[in-house]
């Protein structure tokens, strides 16, 4: 039988659903977003953002699921389906369970390198390494095929650890797991973002180059430039930070509000979860990686390599300038700190799962949590295996960026316009231990859904690079990251096939040179363009080279002849799998749909 | 770092930590409901 699941105590509650909130982005994403787009500035449209969607998005889906939870629904699915008549709506409320799959089958790859660097960072395998070698290490982690400590298939193996221990704390069900690792993991993340923000504010002047200085990197990232806020493209930035880093349009927080009962609070402990994030995002991963990474690369390194990948490719040799104690001390805190970020977060992706298989097909906790451990094992595995050729990227797209937007926009109009905020006031404002200010209720029906729907258009038809200003103005042109570029892979003019025997040349240029060597064959191309760049493609020396030095090529012209699988192939593979998982869920939906129909004549 | 970074940083991170102080004092200040509630603890 099903065991009766509810948390231990508020404070508890209110850790996990920070820690749900708080992830690797806080620290990575916030801080390149902010520098990429006006800097000081940013912050006016992120806190606008925050105030117009965020909030508003946040109490929707607490009063979502403290609804639901009354009528014994904890997952998104049924409690969607309470909420109006309509049959349609209980498959879309799938999409509260499909996406914490989606994505904890590659979050927790990202989460088991943390785990891993936190390893490698004790042992002090980073000590005495140059920047080219740290980077090539993580090159090295995440290509199968080798490995950084003698283990065979190393990041498999910490994957599916990692995946395991996941597994375990679930199947200790909400109080004796979930809440007992945010009560330890979100204190120490704050307690190491503490120490690792007073070093980046302090560091100042390296001297190892002309502004290698921490507080050059927070010039950087605080000085404000008023003109980027007529900029749209700063906007959309702003709202999709606050979209992400809130976790809105999981489901995640449906399913832990739906543990609350009617008559306690859920309004504070909402502002108190979102401020909690907005302080490790705003106070915290402000003050790390940049201001450090200025500090001994210099600005101009930053701008150009400012992104996610500086958390593993970059951090440990800093860390290293430190001294061998303090360096080894630092990258513990460091990954320790994203281990525990992540894994709050990973762990909230489970519980829809559980909560819909417990209450519909009367699961234990132990069975649910092996389930979960399971179905994310088989989608995340092909993320480990094919990471080189896009597999996770492509997850990370459609699970974990548009089926959010898509699910957040749904939910809002279920909420405020097919439910009536009128019953969605009361269901807030109902044993709520602050006044909610009333102009909220006119938020939510006009302003929050109209944000919505905007980044919703705007995910669907991004203009190239996102530059707004230049559609309006100098004519429209579809980027290749928008969702309908995506699915229809604008990018690849050439190789579309999944297989072929020939492989085009995605580029025109002139042949400089071919070589073979160490069982390889490169063919080297230099563009036609003025700055005549140098493209260089790399086939197996069983493949035959169809072209001569000095042979002009046009885009689409073979230039081996061999036997291929295409990077389209993955892709598609990819999608195909989630496409499946999607249907696996509106199944088990139906089946529990017939189930309840049963139990009811 | 130039005055009007250094006042942005300060002014933005003091009101973040102030209201989020203010949240999370109250929660931990607020009373508990009557039995039975949400806490299987409290």
């Amino acid at each position: 039988m099903a065991q009766r699941e509810q948390w231990g105590t508020r404070i508890g509650l209110v850790l996990a659903m920070a820690g749900n909130a708080v992830g690797l982005g806080n620290f990575l994403r916030f801080p390149v977003q902010a520098v990429q787009n006006g800097g000081g500035a940013f912050i006016i449209p992120y806190l606008v953002c925050f105030l117009l969607m965020g909030i508003p998005l946040l109490w929707i889906e607490w009063s979502i699921g403290r609804f639901g939870g009354r009528l014994n629904n904890h997952s998104t699915p049924f409690i969607l389906d309470s909420m109006d008549k309509r049959r349609l709506w209980k498959y879309i409320g799938v999409f509260g369970i499909f996406t914490n799959i989606g994505v904890a089958a590659y979050y927790c790859y990202i989460e088991s390198w943390t785990m891993s660097y936190v390893f490698h960072s004790i042992v002090q395998t980073f000590t005495g390494m140059n920047q080219e070698q740290v980077a090539s290490f993580f090159t090295q982690y995440v290509d199968i095929g080798q490995s950084t400590t003698g283990i065979p298939f190393e990041a498999v193996i910490f994957y599916v650890f990692c995946l395991a221990l996941n597994t375990y704390i679930l199947s200790r069900g909400l109080s004796g797991g979930v809440e007992k690792v945010a009560k330890i993991g979100m204190p120490l993340l704050i307690l190491f973002g503490v120490l690792l923000a007073v070093r980046g504010v302090t560091l100042g002047d390296t001297g190892l180059c002309a502004d290698c200085n921490s507080h050059t990197g927070l010039n950087f990232l605080w000085e404000p430039q008023f003109d980027k806020l007529t900029d749209l493209k700063v906007w959309f930035a702003a709202a999709g930070q606050i979209f992400f880093t809130l976790s809105l349009g999981m489901g995640t927080i449906q399913c832990y509000a739906s543990y609350v009962r009617s008559k306690d609070d859920i309004a504070l402990n909402a502002m108190g979860a979102g401020w909690m994030n907005g302080f490790v995002e705003i106070v915290l991963g402000a003050s790390i990686v940049i201001p450090i990474s200025v500090g001994y690369l210099g600005l101009d390194w930053v701008k150009e390599n400012a992104g996610f990948s500086m958390a593993f490719q970059t951090m440990p040799y800093l860390f290293n300038q430190w001294g061998a104690f303090l360096g080894t001390f630092a990258g513990f805190m460091w990954f320790g700190l994203l281990f525990f970020a992540g894994i709050t977060s990973s762990l909230a992706m489970g519980t829809p799962w559980m909560g819909f298989m417990q209450d519909e097909f009367k699961w234990t906790r132990n069975k649910s949590a092996f389930s979960f451990g399971l179905i994310t094992l088989i989608m995340g595995l092909p993320t480990v295996f094919f990471f080189q050729q896009g597999f996770f990227d492509e997850y990370d797209y459609w699970a974990g960026t548009a089926s959010l937007v898509i699910f957040a926009t749904l939910e809002t109009v279920l909420f405020a316009w097919i439910f009536g905020i009128n019953k969605g006031w009361k269901e807030l404002t109902q044993g709520a231990d602050m006044k909610v200010p009333g102009f909220f209720k006119y938020i939510m029906v006009f302003v929050t859904p109209l944000f919505l729907i905007i980044i919703l258009l705007g995910t669907l038809i991004t203009p190239k690079d996102g530059d707004w200003g230049k559609a309006f103005t100098e004519g429209y042109e579809l980027d290749h990251g928008s969702l309908i570029g995506k699915l229809l892979h604008t990018d690849k003019e050439v190789n579309r096939a999944w297989f072929s025997s020939h492989f085009q040349s995605p580029v025109d240029g002139v042949v400089t040179e071919i070589q073979s060597e160490d069982g390889e064959q490169h063919i080297i191309l230099t563009g036609f363009d003025q700055a005549q760049p140098t493209y260089t493609y790399t086939k197996s020396a069983h493949d035959k080279p169809l072209v001569a030095v000095g042979d002009n090529i046009k885009k689409g012209d073979h230039l081996f002849q061999g036997s291929y699988i295409n990077p389209i192939f993955y892709l598609d593979l990819a999608r195909l799998m989630l496409l499946a998982l999607y249907l696996f869920i509106c199944v088990l939906v139906y089946k529990a749909y017939q189930n309840r129909k049963k139990r009811t004549l | 770092m130039s005055t009007i970074a250094l006042v942005t940083m300060i002014t933005v991170q003091l009101l973040v930590i102030i209201v989020s102080g203010y949240f999370f004092v109250k929660i931990l200040s607020a009373k508990p409901k009557p039995e039975p509630d949400s806490y299987a603890e409290e």
